[in-house]
């Protein structure tokens, strides 16, 4: 058995944390880009589109994201395409991220009050008008602190592309627990490497809602 | 696309489903009260407790809702035993759950103590009720009744996530959807089946969960109609 | 010996001090009112007393007792004076019954029968022994403070501190309770009340306490002092309330 040197693993664990921070940055732009038309259907005006989404919302919502991981595994195969887990891995985390921002987004677009819509209203504006220059100009402000939070969940939903194979951190983690016979050490730096990502979003986040209840206070 | 799905495997595999379901059942069951319960204490420590405990829990707190549960789940059952704490990979499976409720429904109840009104502290007080008797007596139920749509929503959330426990071989439901596939061949189907399953126990859980908290806190709604 | 002796006492916030060298004697048995403009430290007066603030200088004895600021010497005290606030306080997911007895059972570890006996003739001496069973939100402003005097008298305090419980009612509802109040005086209990009933405070304090800018600025029989106020700023004050 050949010795692992604390800093071998170290080495090895940071090199693994690259593609978390990789695969959370994407699934984070391709879930914001997608959440962002989910949104607009949400909120519009046809039915139609906002029953559907509400549907992809709680379907999203409402299921463990690790069968959502596996299904987009198995069921990509089924087109006959050979899926790399990494393929699987981003497509299933921007579907997922999408229904939880569109929700997040969603909450922040109807907290804005009647009061608002109804004077842009007044002055003639038109329906795309009233968003584009009142009502998102706000919600986009509102909805900062709940996305940066929200940023917290894709990392750490990150983590679970390890079961189907893709190589993160956590992937890297079982694999040196296994040959060092270390998991002690090992497990608990990826805890602290997670830890270490997820902390300043999390602060951050809390800082600026904290700001943001301050600014409407006054 | 010339795949063609079959589900013909549910035949042969429904009672593993069925005990995978049940144990999913008995972890929130356990991860549920259990991590409520420390919610609660943790709640105590940071809004009332000494401010050496609230410092622990909040430390407490913010190591585990920044890190994800499955490395909790890998470090309670793998990395404890190398430091002598041994278990099975059911118990480490309630307690890594009952360790991320905990902390998540601290933070949430807290946010309950917080709005509770400073008229309510200083009646208990000024009716010679000593701080602990005040929280009890006082603060805790509406703070709870106040906060109990977003307990249930995280309780929900562990539920859902509680599916990668089959990964330190727990026989829940993910584990039935494992069993078959490995068997059947059959994996999109098998994940197909789970995936609804635990929509549906997802519904009725979060259903059971507001009714519970309607027929605990409301009280008041029976008393007079 | 008088029932509450204050000394000297002094209390701030930060840099701004709202009391400023409080003496005060208080005998059983006496109903006093605090008056005075908003901002003046009635409210933090009987917060001090009450021990709801912590104070920086002087001294309180109830009883013969100094306040001390611990646990067991404050839950001691409080077992002696009851408190009424302006916001009545109630506890929202408790009957009004229940609200009564919650303090009897776990601070004085009464049996529940006992506790509920006691309830119901406190009740039944505020008026409201048929809304035993009702919850606080069930039951007008005016009911409500009635409980929460209910829920103070239980206790079976030797004096009571009242913060302005009048203020937060409806004007028809101000009279249920101030008649609540009246009997109380009548029957011998040691008040202190900061008011703005001033026709009230004349009617049944036994002596007026005006308070100017965290001082006792005059002290008084009511009919003396309303009939001749000795400071320009009692007098101001005075035909404010008028
Ligand atoms: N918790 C507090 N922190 C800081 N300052 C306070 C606090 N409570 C009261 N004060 C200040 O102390 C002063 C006296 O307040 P207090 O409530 O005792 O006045 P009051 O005579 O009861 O007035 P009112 O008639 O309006 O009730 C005020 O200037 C107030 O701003
Ligand atoms: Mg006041």
């Amino acid at each position: 058995m050949t010795q692992f040197t604390l800093s071998a693993i170290v080495m090895a664990l940071i090199h693994a944390t690259g593609w978390t921070v990789v695969l959370s940055l994407v699934s984070f732009a391709g879930g914001g880009l997608l959440g962002l038309v989910l949104l607009f259907a949400r909120i519009g005006k046809s039915r139609w589109l906002q029953i559907l989404v509400k549907g992809y919302t709680e379907l999203f919502q409402g299921t463990p994201l690790l069968m959502q991981l596996f299904l987009a595994f198995f069921g990509l195969g089924l087109f006959g395409i050979d899926v790399a887990p990494w393929v699987a891995a981003t497509v299933a985390l921007i579907l997922w991220t999408a229904a939880f921002l569109a929700e997040i987004w969603r909450g922040c677009v109807t907290a804005i009050p009647k009061g608002q819509w109804e004077a842009s209203a007044s002055l003639g504006m038109t329906y795309f008008e009233q968003m584009r220059h009142v009502v998102l100009p706000q919600a986009l402000k509102i909805s900062i602190p709940p996305t940066v939070g929200f940023s917290v969940q894709v990392v750490k939903g990150t983590a679970l592309t390890s079961i189907i194979g893709f190589v993160e951190v956590t992937k890297a983690g079982t694999i040196l627990a296994n040959a060092t016979f270390q998991p002690f050490t090992v497990y608990g730096l990826v805890a602290l490497i997670y830890f270490c990502l997820c902390f300043p979003l999390s602060y951050s986040a809390k800082v600026l809602e904290r700001k943001m209840n301050v600014a409407h206070r006054h | 696309m010339s795949y063609h799905f079959n589900f013909d495997w549910v035949a042969t595999y429904w009672p593993v489903f069925l005990s995978g379901i049940w144990m999913t059942i008995q972890l929130i069951l356990v991860g549920g009260i259990c991590g409520i319960a420390l919610g609660i204490f943790c709640a105590w420590a940071r809004t009332q407790g000494p401010r050496w405990l609230g410092w622990i829990v909040a430390i407490y707190v913010e190591l585990i809702r920044n890190t994800p549960f499955l490395i909790q789940l890998f470090f309670i059952f793998f990395g404890l035993p190398a430091i002598g704490v041994h278990m099975n990979e059911v118990a480490a499976a309630m307690l890594a759950m009952v360790i991320n409720l905990g902390a998540y429904s601290a933070e949430i109840i807290r946010a309950g103590i917080e709005a509770t009104p400073k008229g309510q502290f200083e009646a208990g007080a000024s009716l010679a009720m000593s701080p602990i008797q005040t929280f009890r007596h006082v603060v805790l139920v509406p703070a709870l009744q106040k906060i109990w749509p977003a307990l249930a929503s995280q309780v929900v959330i562990v539920m859902l996530g509680s599916s990668v426990v089959s990964q330190i071989a727990v026989q829940d439901l993910t584990y039935a959807a494992n069993f078959t596939q490995s068997r059947t061949f059959r994996a999109f189907e098998a994940y197909f089946a789970s995936t609804l399953i635990y929509l549906g126990l997802a519904i009725v859980l979060r259903f059971a969960l507001l009714r519970f908290g309607d027929m605990i806190f409301a009280t008041r709604r029976r008393a007079t109609r | 010996m008088s029932l509450i002796a204050i000394d000297a006492l002094r209390k701030s916030y930060g840099s701004n001090e709202v009391l400023k060298g409080i003496d005060l004697k208080i005998e059983k048995g006496e109903v006093i009112a605090l008056i005075g403009k908003s901002g003046s430290g009635k409210s933090t007066l009987l917060r001090c007393i009450n021990g709801l603030e912590t104070i920086n200088e002087g001294a309180i004895t109830v009883g013969g007792q100094q306040l001390v600021n611990d646990e067991l010497h404050l839950r001691n005290l409080r077992q002696k004076v009851g408190m009424i606030f302006q916001q009545f306080n109630l506890f929202p997911h408790k009957t009004a019954g229940q609200n009564v007895m919650l303090a009897q059972q776990v601070v004085k570890k009464k049996p529940k029968a006992e506790a509920e006996a006691m309830a119901r003739r406190m009740m039944e001496r505020v008026g409201l022994a048929d809304k035993f069973d009702s919850y606080p939100d069930q039951l007008s402003g005016g009911q409500q403070q009635r409980v929460a005097i209910a829920r103070a008298l239980a206790m079976e305090p030797t004096a009571l501190l009242c913060d302005e419980v009048t203020s937060a009612l409806d004007p028809e509802l101000v009279a249920e309770v101030l008649q609540v109040v009246r009997d109380l005086a009548k029957e011998g209990m040691t008040l202190v009340m900061v008011t703005h009933e001033m026709a009230f405070a004349r009617d049944v304090c036994s002596r007026l306490v005006f308070m100017h800018q965290g001082r006792i600025h005059e002290v008084g029989r009511p009919e003396e002092v309303f009939a001749n106020p000795k400071t320009p700023e009692l007098r101001s004050f005075i035909g404010m309330a008028h």
